[in-house]
């Protein structure tokens, strides 16, 4: 089979266009972090298991690594870079920092949309750990997570 | 990454006559919905290099979730025999998350919701399709079961034209499904069970979450006045090389009045049927008695119902 080109694929991140060739199987992770040079979404597992790669896409909580560039084309993405909203914080990075709810990090960009789409969408789960059962962190135990997804909830 | 992604080639047809027709090119390309198999594959160097068809550019695989007139109506439910029995019609790209999310699946068709909720994390829900699980055949989908219970058809599609399937006939053996490489799964029938019938739905994975299935039982029974069988569905996941409908032990039940002498001889009917699988998740006698504890608990409950 001759080698396939790279196609131009176009999408909206953090609410900037972007457009570049790309393999259209191209994981949508490895596109953000190589092509866009958003460097915020992490690559954990490669499977789907651990949740770092978590971005939205159209609105929808998804795992970066699990989407072909191609499918994402004309989307909306949003990135952990595109929580913040004229130099602030968006309040659930606020109480992750607050609660010590980061602590590597590597799972914390991932952690955060995971947590931003259920405070947004509380049905789309049936309660917070489900919500948050997608997105492994090897440091902190969960407890402070949960209470900084609480305390941003609440407010 | 361990692929070569250079040994890939993408589709991206824009209807599905387009899409149909590209199904007939030598080798036919392999339709590629939300990814969450074919992604993991290629990421881990397992994926067979070739061309692959994008089912997300064909906004007609896309539709909203269909139920059928008849059932729509919640007051005439019960009321006797003359109600049409109503249907639910997921389309190609219909995901767990879709199910999740819709009312009137969640009361009209109870277990498809908490299969949806077994699969993966709720970031996978949003792009896992169930024609995906149906067409990617593992024995350990989470899916399949629920919508075999629930006497689903699988509509195939392809150039020549459109065919019914019960998804109860799908599979032959590991893998081995009834889809031609022509066809793509464009919808899944679902006839709404009779109103009083009693389901059953519980996976027994390593965790609580994220988990593949060691053994899944999806039961849906239907009982006459007199506590009598009228109709039963038994279908286990991981327990055979396939989703497997026990259409011995159901023949054994049906007619038969739900009482303790049943539930026994259902369970050793079932101990002979099932041939289970030894794989890296559990063994075949781990397999053979929960699959029959399952059994014994859909139907001990039931009874006490």
């Amino acid at each position: 089979m001759s080698a396939p080109a790279e196609e131009k694929s176009s999408f909206v991140i953090n609410g900037k266009s972007w457009s570049g060739a790309v393999h259209p199987l191209k994981r949508l992770l490895d596109t953000i972090r190589e092509d866009v040079g958003l460097t915020g979404t992490k690559e954990g597992c490669g499977e789907g298991e651990c949740g770092a790669c978590t971005v939205f896409l159209d609105g929808q909580v998804v795992m970066s690594c699990m989407v072909p560039t191609c499918q994402a084309e004309g989307k909306q993405i949003t990135t952990i870079e595109g929580l913040a909203e004229n130099g602030r914080l968006h309040p659930m990075q606020e109480s992750f920092a607050q609660e010590g709810g980061a602590q590597c990090g590597i799972c914390t960009p991932g952690m955060i949309m995971a947590a931003v789409a259920y405070a947004r969408d509380p049905g789309s789960a049936e309660d917070m750990r489900e919500a948050l059962a997608g997105n492994l962190c090897r440091c902190t135990g969960y407890i402070r997570i949960f209470e900084a997804v609480k305390k941003a909830m609440a407010k | 990454m361990k692929s070569s992604i250079a040994d890939f080639a993408v589709i991206s047809p824009r209807t599905l006559a387009e899409a149909l027709a590209s199904l007939r090119q030598t080798p036919p390309p392999v339709p590629l919905a939300g990814g969450t198999d074919i992604m993991v594959l290629l990421n881990a160097g397992q994926l067979e290099p070739g061309v692959y068809l994008n089912l997300y550019s064909v906004p007609e695989l896309r539709r909203p979730i269909e139920v059928s007139a008849g059932v729509r109506d919640a007051g005439t439910w019960g009321a006797g025999g003359a109600d049409p029995p109503g249907e639910v019609r997921l389309s190609a790209l219909t995901t767990y998350a879709d199910v999740r999310r819709h009312a009137e699946v969640r009361r009209l068709l109870p277990m498809l919701p908490l299969a949806a909720r077994e699969i993966g994390a709720v970031q996978i829900q949003s792009r896992a399709t169930w024609a995906g699980n149906i067409a990617n055949a593992s024995p350990a989908a989470d899916g399949v079961p629920p919508l075999m219970a629930y006497d689903a058809t699988v509509e195939l599609s392809s150039a020549a034209g459109v065919r019914q399937v019960a998804l109860s006939e799908f599979y032959s053996g590991y893998k081995q499904t009834a889809r031609r490489p022509d066809e793509l799964i464009t919808g899944i029938r679902i006839p709404v069970p009779a109103p009083g019938s009693i389901d059953y739905f519980r996976k027994v994975g390593t965790r609580k979450f994220q988990a593949i299935s060691k053994v899944l039982l999806a039961g849906l029974v239907e009982l006459g006045g007199s506590r009598e069988i009228r109709k039963i569905r038994l279908v286990f996941a991981s327990v055979m090389p396939f989703t497997y409908r026990a259409r011995k032990t159901e023949s054994v039940l049906e007619g038969r009045r739900l009482e303790p002498g049943a539930v026994s001889l259902a369970v050793e009917t079932l101990r002979t049927e099932l041939k289970p699988i030894d794989d890296i998740r559990s063994t075949a006698r781990y397999r053979l008695k929960v699959a029959c504890n399952l059994l014994e608990e859909f139907l001990g409950t039931t009874m006490g119902c």
